[in-house]
Order: C-alpha cells, then sequence, then structure tokens
C-alpha cells in the first residue's frame, strides 16, 4: 500500500475510475475531547470518506467561521497537543486505508519544528500537510522537510487569485490543489450551483493536472452533487462539525448521504 | 518632517514577490485569499509614499486637523525625581483625539481612497485606534465597523460611546479571550470576505507586510518632527529615546528618525504587567518565534504553539505579539526593551501628573516609569528624549479604582448623599401625598 502522496494520488484515481468525485471530510481532532473525536472520525470514515482532513486546532483559528473556531476551542480546552493530534492520527491510520491530510495553521505547526514535524507525521501515517496561513512564498520551510518524507503539500487557490499567484500555488502543491469556493471564511454560505464557481473550476483544471478539491461552504449531498461534475474531490467541514455535535451516528448519516452525491450521474 | 527616504531600502523595497521582512521577521502568513489584496497594498504603498500629491494631502490633515507638529516640552521638575538628565516629552498627547494613533489612520483611509474602497474596517484593544480610526471616516465620510473584544467593550465603554457618536459601527467580540487579538481575528475575517471593496487600518507596526513599515512610515512624523526640534533647541541629538511598546507603533515611529543615529539609544518599554512570574505582556522578554496574524514575530504561547493570553493594566499594551521590526531591531541589539509593571505605570502616571501637570495614558506611563533606569545608566547628564503617546483621560476609571482611594471615597460620600437626599425627597413627597390623600 502507497504513502504520502502517493496515497493521497491513488484515492482519487479510485474516486475518478467510479466516475464520482472524492469526498474529503473535514473533522478537529479532539472535539468534544479525544475519545470522543476518535469515535466520530472512526464513524466518518467507515460511512464513506474518501479522505480525512484532520484538523489541529489553534487558539487563533483567523481563516475559519464560528463553526470551526468553537471546535478548535473546545479541542484546545479538552487537551489537544501537537503530539496528542499526531496520536490520534496513528490510531485512524491502523484503523483504515484513507489518505489523511493535516490541517492546521503555521504557528503550532512551526513551533514543533519543521523536521521533527515531517518525521513525525510521516511516521504517524499522515500524507499530506494544508496549512492555511502559508502561502507559497513562506511554505518552503515546511514543505520543503515533508516533501523529502514523500508528504504532499496541499496549495489553496482562492476566487481573488490572480493567475500569477495560480502559478505560484499550483508550482508548491502535490497531491491535490484546493480550490476556495467563496470569498469568506469557512462554513459560509454557498451557492453549489454558481456558474462562476464552476467557471472557476474549469480554469483551473486547464492550469493543473492535479486533482482539483473544492471546499468552503458545502453542505449537503444536493450541494456535493452540484460539484460533483466540476471537481475531482469536495470538501465538506463545518457541516460535519456540526453533525457531530449530534454524536458519532447523525456524523456517519451525514456522510453516508454525502457520499451519495458524489456520483457523476 | 521628512516623509519619504529614499535611502531606506525597505520603504521602495519592489515587487510584491519580495515579501517585507525585517531580518528574520515580519513577511505575509494570511490566507490566500487575502494575499491578492496584500499584494496590492505593497505595491500601492510605496507609490503613494513616493506622490507629492498624496503626501502634502497628508500633511496638510495633519497639520490643519490633527494639529501638527505636536510640541516638544522640556520637563521642568520631572527630572529632580527621576535621577536628573534634561529631558524633553514630544506631545503626541495633544493630536486631536488625544493620541499618535491618528497619524496613522489619516494616512491609511486617505490610502484607501486611492484604491478605490469604499469600506473602512479595524480593531481596537482600548478604543483609541477605533476612536482614531471612527475620526478618521467620519473626516472622508465612509462608513466604519470597529471590531473590539467584549470584554474591552465593557472596560472601555466610554471610548465606545465616542466611536458611536462619530457614526462607526462597533462590533462586539465574543470568540477566544475577547481581547484584542481576537477583535483582529475578527477583522480578519470580516476582510477575508469583504476584500474587494474594505480596506482593513490595522492599528500598529504588525500583521503581514505592508503592515509594518507603512505603519511606521505614517508614524515617523512622530521622529521626525522631534528630531528637528531637539537639534533647533539644543543643538545636538539626544543620547536617548524612549517610548512604549504595544504593537510598537508610537515607538517605531519615534525610532524611525534615530535608527541611522547609532549614537542615539533606543529603549522600548513593555508591559510586565503583574510581573514576569504571573499575567503579563513581556513579548520581548517572555516571547518566542511565532507566526501570528499575519507576521513572523515574537510571540507569547505555549511550548505547544499556542498564543497566550496577554495582560497589561494598560489595554493598549494588552497584546501577546509585537511588531516585527521591534523584534529585528532587538535580536540586532540596535534597540533595547525594558520592562515595567502594572504598579510601576500607575506611579508614573501620577508622577507625570504632578511633576508636569500632564496626565499620561497608561501605555505612555510605561515610558515615564523607564526614565530612571535609562538615566541611572546614561548618568545625570543625559538628554532624554520620551514620547507621550498619549493623554489620560481614557484612563481616569482605571486610575480611580487603582489608584486612589481618596478619590473612591470622596466619590461613595457624594454617591451615599445623593442617595440620602433622594430618599429624603420621596419620604417628603410620600407624606405630601397623604396629607393630599386624608
Ligand atoms: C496612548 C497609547 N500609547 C501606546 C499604545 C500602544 O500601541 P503602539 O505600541 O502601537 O504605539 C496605545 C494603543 O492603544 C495607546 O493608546
Amino acid at each position: 500500500m502507497s504513502a504520502g502522496v502517493d496515497r493521497v494520488t491513488a484515492a482519487f484515481a479510485r474516486a475518478r475510475a467510479e466516475d464520482r468525485a472524492a469526498l474529503v471530510g473535514y473533522l478537529t481532532g479532539f472535539d468534544p475531547d479525544r475519545a470522543g473525536s476518535r469515535e466520530r472520525i472512526f464513524a466518518a470514515c467507515e460511512a464513506g470518506l474518501d479522505v480525512l482532513e484532520l484538523g489541529v486546532p489553534f487558539s487563533d483559528p483567523a481563516a475559519d467561521g464560528p463553526t470551526i473556531q468553537a471546535a478548535m476551542t473546545r479541542a484546545l480546552a479538552s487537551g489537544a497537543s501537537m503530539a496528542g493530534s499526531l496520536a490520534l492520527a496513528a490510531e485512524i491510520r491502523q484503523r483504515f486505508e484513507l489518505p489523511i491530510v493535516l490541517f492546521s495553521y503555521a504557528n503550532p505547526l512551526v513551533s514543533f519544528g519543521p523536521e521533527r514535524l515531517a518525521r513525525e507525521t510521516a511516521e504517524a501515517g499522515v500524507d499530506a500537510l494544508l496549512v492555511v496561513d502559508m502561502p507559497p512564498e513562506h511554505a518552503e520551510v515546511l514543505r520543503g522537510p515533508a516533501s523529502a518524507r514523500g508528504l504532499g503539500w496541499i496549495g489553496l487557490v482562492a476566487p481573488t487569485t490572480t493567475p500569477a499567484r495560480r502559478a505560484r500555488v499550483l508550482a508548491a502543491s502535490s497531491g491535490f490543489v484546493y480550490a476556495v469556493s467563496l470569498t469568506g471564511v469557512t462554513g459560509a454560505p454557498l451557492d453549489a450551483s454558481d456558474a462562476g464557481l464552476h467557471a472557476g473550476l474549469a480554469t483551473l483544471r486547464g492550469a493543473s493536472s492535479l486533482p482539483i478539491v473544492v471546499g468552503f461552504g458545502v453542505r449537503k449531498a444536493e450541494d456535493v452533487r452540484a460539484l460533483a461534475r466540476h471537481a475531482d474531490g469536495v470538501v465538506v467541514g463545518s457541516a460535519l462539525v456540526e453533525a457531530g455535535q449530534r454524536g458519532p451516528a447523525a456524523l456517519g448519516e451525514l456522510v453516508a448521504a454525502l457520499r451519495g452525491g458524489t456520483r457523476r450521474v | 518632517m521628512t516623509a519619504v527616504h529614499p535611502e531606506d531600502d525597505n520603504l521602495l523595497r519592489g515587487p510584491p514577490e519580495l515579501l517585507g521582512e525585517f531580518g528574520e521577521f515580519g513577511g505575509r502568513y494570511v490566507a490566500e485569499t487575502l494575499m491578492p489584496a496584500v499584494e496590492e497594498l505593497a505595491r500601492a504603498w510605496p507609490q503613494a509614499w513616493t506622490d507629492p500629491a498624496f503626501v502634502d494631502e497628508y500633511r496638510a490633515i495633519l497639520r490643519d486637523y490633527v494639529g501638527r507638529p505636536t510640541p516638544l516640552t522640556e520637563a521642568r521638575r520631572l527630572p529632580a525625581a527621576v535621577g536628573g538628565g534634561r529631558i524633553f516629552l514630544k506631545r503626541e498627547d495633544l493630536n486631536h483625539t488625544g493620541a499618535h494613533k491618528i497619524n496613522n489612520c489619516i494616512g491609511q483611509v486617505l490610502l484607501a481612497r486611492r484604491l478605490g474602497k469604499t469600506r473602512i474596517i479595524a480593531e481596537t484593544g482600548a478604543g483609541q485606534h477605533g476612536v482614531a480610526t471612527a475620526t478618521a471616516c467620519a473626516y472622508f465620510g465612509m462608513p466604519c465597523t470597529v471590531y473590539m473584544g467584549a470584554e474591552d467593550v465593557s472596560r472601555q465603554a466610554l471610548n465606545v460611546v465616542r466611536m458611536r457618536l462619530l457614526g462607526a459601527e462597533v462590533r462586539p467580540v465574543t470568540s477566544g479571550s475577547a481581547t484584542l487579538k481576537d477583535a483582529i481575528n475578527a477583522a480578519l475575517r470580516d476582510w477575508v470576505a469583504s476584500v474587494a471593496d474594505t480596506h482593513y487600518v490595522i492599528g500598529s507596526v504588525m500583521g503581514p507586510d505592508p503592515y509594518p513599515l507603512m505603519v511606521r512610515e505614517l508614524q515617523r512624523v512622530i521622529g521626525d518632527e522631534a528630531r528637528a526640534q531637539i537639534l533647533d533647541r539644543i543643538g545636538r541629538l539626544p543620547d536617548a529615546a524612549v517610548a512604549c511598546v504595544g504593537g510598537g507603533s508610537n515607538a517605531m515611529g519615534l525610532f524611525a528618525a534615530f535608527v541611522p543615529d547609532k549614537a542615539v539609544q533606543l529603549f522600548g518599554v513593555e508591559a510586565t504587567g503583574e510581573g514576569l512570574q504571573g499575567r503579563h505582556a513581556a513579548t520581548m522578554a517572555k516571547g518566542r518565534i511565532g507566526v501570528f496574524h499575519g507576521m513572523r514575530s515574537l510571540v507569547l504561547q505555549t511550548d505547544d504553539g499556542q498564543l497566550l493570553e496577554a495582560h497589561s493594566i494598560s489595554a493598549g499594551l494588552d497584546y501577546p505579539g509585537i511588531g516585527p521590526e521591534h523584534a529585528h531591531l532587538h535580536a540586532t541589539g540596535r534597540a533595547r526593551y525594558l520592562g515595567i509593571s502594572d504598579r510601576e505605570a500607575l506611579a508614573a502616571t501620577e508622577l507625570l501628573a504632578r511633576t508636569e501637570g500632564i496626565i499620561p495614558a497608561l501605555e505612555t506611563a510605561h515610558a515615564i516609569a523607564a526614565l530612571p533606569a535609562v538615566i541611572r545608566e546614561l548618568g545625570p547628564e543625559a538628554v532624554v528624549l520620551v514620547n507621550v503617546s498619549g493623554r489620560g483621560d481614557k484612563d481616569m476609571h482605571t486610575v480611580m479604582t487603582h489608584l486612589d482611594p481618596a478619590t473612591l471615597s470622596l466619590i461613595e460620600e457624594a454617591e451615599q448623599g445623593r442617595k440620602a437626599a433622594r430618599a429624603a425627597h420621596q419620604a417628603a413627597a410620600a407624606s405630601g401625598e397623604r396629607k393630599e390623600g386624608t
């Protein structure tokens, strides 16, 4: 079985072979606490996630909306740490084959130490890093050591991104590229059938051979269905976090429903 | 006043690909959505600052509206209380709105207009930057939204009223620790969604490039004026320049004019709050390199990279980070940073009030409180320039509760007297009613 960026690539190839978009699910580690988050993440993986985006909480998540902010606050209050998050990732890896993307902000990762981060994330079975406040201009400090261990680096392209910047982001990305669907924070309302959004995804597709994964504001199976033909993957974050607050079963149900929306029929 | 220093390669650093870094500090650590706006600012700022029309308009507003140049006052009775020296006070407290903050706000709102932005947002802690931004927006007729931690909204209620009077919308922030750092997070979240038409007026020499550089340049009028004034007054440069440091804008504005003059020692003064073992805001003494609010700088944080809450009696110094240029001046040894506690700052507030008839802001009082240490080191003949960054009116409630039990008891006595009078009045009225009833 492959690991690192290859595992990410394989997951998208598999979804494409099944003529569907990959379902990428975001959950914050240690929300509401360690055992509770493991239970919820396991339920979500079992219900059909193709890729897990595992959030390492940060005290000041300036790019996230209220839902993920609150999840990070709960996680920190229940003792989340970098080491704890990696141990959680390792437990997920023991049970599941799906790619794990570690999501966080620069400070906790830089503070942990770039070399140590690359080594220990790879050892834990994490496959790629996504750092929202690290544009490509600054990414090398973490990306370099991570790439050396075969980990992917997920760059973000926003609706405001200029063509020159897009090239810079794409050059630094591996595994997939994250297309931010809207000009705003996570959890903001999205019109998934917006023609402008679809056109933006088509432009990005034309500029890159990497899988294109669209996220921010995707909540329902019908949102996923509206986007599945325009992207290689769809990310659901805040809606999963909210469902998780109602328990693992509710979360599993939502994931199963979202998965139903990934088919390109 | 020389606003433009072409020899300063940090100012005219060219294309946006080159990130504004001060040594190993600075940079643009923001979400991709904001990067194009930050790049646009980084391009527009040096163009504006080298455009005589822009600079002339900025200077004219500072002169005719803000009240610049501010005076340089030689302290008469303060030296005897701090071990000597000739002490010159740069009077930023005499600016319109009562602090240095307005120098920056006027410049940034002018720039926002030049960029075609139609809405302004800002964060505020003590409320001084919020008031200054609201003022600049009222002056130009721009809509203004100010984010303020819910904790600070109640601590600084008077400034909330001022901002509302000035037409600004004040949005209380309840996330995180509900203080300044969370207000900045909330402003960044607003900006991520509104970046097409909105300019974010950051209130100090912090945040992503080009803010630390731009805010320094907009505040360097403090140092440029003071340098010319002191040369004019005594024919030489001071031995030291001293200023309090929160994010660091009043200090950078003062220092900027003296950095090339190696003989002038630079002292920043940070807040040690309840002491370094307790709650404090001593980023230089206790911070570790980190990435926060768009910049790489020194940050108060846990071993695991989570931000710590800062504490200072002065809300304007209550911030767990510091501008990257200060981190650089600190690392290179060009500037030194001293610590002053809440108690020392309160005492210095009273000292300046009684010796000079100037009631400083609690932030400023930290700089005053550092004078004995500076003069002990430089000797009683030293010429010391201190930035009086703001006036103390906003802090009277805090000062009253901490410093002066006598004032408190006066107020209590008056309150009791008023209650007694009201009770007597009501009793009289009631007995009148009874009489009417019978
Ligand atoms: C009077 C005064 N001085 C100093 C400060 C601290 O800010 P800075 O370090 O950016 O000058 C403030 C901030 O509110 C202030 O109001």
